[in-house]
């Protein structure tokens, strides 16, 4: 389930490394290469703003892994910490004096402080119990929060929230934050530092004892750790962080309502972070990247996004409880042994019928919602590049064999691709 | 005082529909001790399957339907779904029933669309039942009144009196031991769920007319379901009816009287501040019962999980 460190106790070396705070430095120097170089490549304004959205989320979806993956705490209503924490900072860019003295990148600090704030509120009294307890209360709270943001209109601005202008903040070695690419690189500096904290975070004795906790209260305890005080450590580290993912939200759009605390936002950095994968620390990281493209990308194809997303998360739930990122970590075992050559034929023959015949049938879930919901008179429907009448049987017939066809082969192959994934996992043997 | 008891009936029927909402969940629970998200699901699915059948069979023919349809899928849901996630433990499982509710919900909106469904209940009871000092009682409201009454009478009837009940009681507290004297229990828990569903379902279509069908449906009733069995106390049949019945009177009766915080503050002594509108507090002293109505459950899951986690009719600590 998670990242654990084996360690052999006869090698000294190895042992320091496990309790020690290392960072392995190669993939940060390539996430920091990466973090600096996308604008360069994606340089249109509105890949920017996929970009800061997906940041965003990223930050979110860590501060919200701490809890679900490494404190084995389940959230319905994390929304709200990043919530309250953005509202702080828009009410401290509306601060017309404080914010005039103070530089613009400082403020996700604000919004960070004030969803710890929250956080050692609530998590007074929530954390005493993980589990489905924990889970209720954050459900209970998130719901009066988000309720409340309608009727206290001092704080929450009511129906139509909160607005600011980032640009009153001192100028920042000359620069006001008024283009997106300052913006971008505003973001990608926070996201960078609160992803190497956060790692870290999980290095720590706390962070350990968080996972110790998650896996076994009773012998956390016998250990002579409070497992209450464990997870209200993560619960408050978690909330600061959400805090800041929020004071982004601000800073980049400007704007926050309602929408930002309420249960929606809650349920989907639960579906973000479970796609990407609770069991590893790049897990939420890959789960934003994925889901925010999922979304700007697919609703631009497709009404339906949502229910592909649904579906996807179902399926991700039934039969990959590791995520995305346990998808990936189940083929080092092949790639340590050698064998990663020995799955490409099996895949190419599975992989491709099923896709294809995936594709078929989300064509036939399309022409099933045209045919429905399409003004009447409107037969006509393009998709995957063709335009067709949708009325007449033809196109039917041809999604159907497609479908059909497609996971007919996908479904005789499959033997074999699990004899051979058996075989890439078994040392020695046929190469 | 006639007002009184209009209230009365009114936060009766809300509270005896959320019953039918809870009961089913609260087995649920102490059967397999998840909570299942997708409960508030089934009960829309319900309200749909209703509308659907009542353009064929009319409104009697739905309401006979559609339960044993909702029931099957919940049965399936339960077999194909929720037995599989259950080798991966209990977070993963209360994940799966959240993901499913999403899924019905973006099911829902794409077999029918996102608009209000035109479902209305049976003819027969379209007239006023009585008056109580010129408010009108439909008769509608009546009927809801006596289903739920019998659903709950039958259902305790068959849990404590028939060998079936024995044999899903003593399941549910020692499964080993009744699988040990040859009893099938994956079959009554599949069964169990499939009648919990079906329940709910039953919920969905005496409510779809009234409430209204349309695919939010199960998300304004699903949380407030959760925090009747909640503060009900998990696995207590007694305790959802109590809890749901004391729901349905406190948002009723909060949303007819009209208590201005003011009034409160100061009948306890705290005076009003002079300047109000500059006053960091303005909203708090604005507040009335009918805008906080709809968040009193919620407040009061909040402070009865804080001082008594076991709910008010619970036994274990979980």
């Amino acid at each position: 389930m998670s990242d654990q460190i084996t360690t052999d106790p006869s090698k000294p070396a190895q042992r320091m490394r496990a309790g020690s705070m290392t960072l392995t430095l190669g993939p940060w120097i390539v996430a920091a290469i990466l973090l600096a170089a996308l604008p360069f490549i994606f340089t249109s304004n509105s890949g920017l703003t996929i970009m800061n959205q997906m940041w965003i989320t990223v930050v979110f979806a860590l501060a919200y892994n701490m809890l679900l993956g490494q404190g084995g705490m389940l959230s319905f209503g994390h929304a709200v910490y990043a919530g309250v924490g953005g509202f702080a900072c828009m009410h401290i860019m509306n601060a017309s004096d404080f914010f005039a003295s103070m530089p613009l990148p400082l403020l996700p600090i604000f919004g960070g402080l004030f969803g710890m704030g929250l956080a050692l509120i609530v998590g007074a009294f929530s954390t005493r119990s993980a589990g489905t307890v924990f889970a209720m209360i954050s459900l209970g709270v998130g719901e009066l929060i988000a309720a409340c943001s309608v009727i206290i209109v001092a704080f929450f601005g009511g129906e139509e929230g909160i607005s600011g202008d980032r640009g009153e903040a001192l100028p920042f070695f000359g620069l006001n934050f008024w283009s997106q690419i300052e913006v971008y690189y505003l973001t990608a500096f926070w996201v960078f530092i609160s992803a190497v904290l956060m790692y870290l975070w999980s290095r720590t004795p706390v962070g350990r004892m968080a996972n110790a906790v998650r896996d076994n209260p009773e012998r956390a305890e016998f250990l002579g750790y409070s497992s209450r005080w464990v997870r209200f450590y993560s619960f408050v580290a978690s909330g600061f962080f959400a805090g800041v993912a929020g004071g982004l939200f601000a800073i980049n759009y400007e704007i926050l309502t309602e929408e930002n605390l309420n249960a929606a936002s809650s349920g989907v950095i639960l579906l973000v972070t479970f796609l990407g994968g609770v069991g590893f620390f790049f897990g939420p990281i890959l789960g934003a990247i994925v889901f925010t493209l999922v979304q700007t990308v697919l609703s631009l194809e497709t009404e339906l996004w949502a229910f592909y997303a649904g579906s996807l998360f179902v399926a991700t739930v039934m039969f990959f409880p590791g995520g995305l990122a346990g998808l990936i970590m189940m083929h080092v075992p092949p790639l340590r042994l050698g064998k990663l050559g020995v799955l490409t034929v099996p895949y190419i023959k599975t992989l491709i019928p099923a896709a294809i015949g995936i594709l078929g049938l989300c064509s036939l879930v399309e022409m099933t919602f045209h045919y429905r919901h399409a003004a009447t008179g409107d037969h006509e429907m393009t998709l995957f590049w063709t335009t067709f009448d949708s009325h007449t049987i033809l196109p039917w017939i041809i999604a159907g064999a497609v479908t059909l066809i497609g996971l007919g082969i996908a479904r005789t192959t499959a033997p074999a691709l699990k004899e051979a994934w058996n075989d890439a996992n078994t040392a020695g043997g046929k190469r | 005082m006639e007002l009184i008891l209009v209230n009365l009936i009114d936060g009766l029927v809300t509270g005896l529909l959320l019953f039918m909402l809870s009961a089913g969940l609260t087995l649920i629970f102490s059967m397999m001790g998840v909570l299942n998200f997708a409960h508030a699901s089934f009960y829309m699915l319900g309200a749909y399957f209703g509308y659907q059948i009542s353009l064929a069979l009319g409104f009697w023919g739905a309401l006979l339907v559609a339960p044993v349809i909702v029931g099957i899928a919940g049965a399936g849901v339960e077999r194909y779904g929720l037995r599989r996630v259950h080798q991966y433990g209990h977070v993963p499982e209360l994940i799966f029933t959240f993901g499913l509710a999403l899924l019905i919900e973006e099911l829902v909106q794409f077999i029918w669309g996102k608009n209000q469904m035109p479902f209305n209940g049976p003819e027969v009871l379209n007239f006023t039942a009585f008056a109580i000092a010129g408010n009108s009682i439909p008769a509608y409201k009546i009927f809801m009144i006596f289903i739920s009454i019998s659903i709950f009478m039958g259902l305790l009837y068959i849990l404590t009196k028939t060998r079936v009940g024995m044999i899903i009681q003593a399941a549910l507290s020692y499964p080993r031991t009744v699988e040990a004297l040859g009893h099938n229990v994956p079959l009554i828990f599949m069964g169990v769920f499939g009648v919990g569903t079906a329940l709910a379902g039953v919920a969905g279509v005496i409510a779809g007319p009234v409430l209204g069908t349309f695919p939010g449906m199960a998300f304004v009733l699903g949380s407030i379901v959760f925090v009747t069995i909640v503060i009900g106390g998990l696995g207590s049949l007694w305790g959802a009816l109590v809890a749901s019945l004391l729901i349905g009177w406190i948002t009723t009766f909060a949303k007819s009287y009209n208590v201005e915080m003011e009034a409160v503050l100061n009948g306890i002594g705290i005076a009003t501040p002079d300047d109000l509108s500059e006053n960091l507090f303005r909203d708090f002293w604005a507040l009335t019962s009918p805008q906080i109505a709809d968040i009193l459950p919620y407040i009061l899951m909040v402070l009865i999980l804080i001082f008594r986690p076991q709910g008010l009719f619970g036994k274990r600590q979980s």
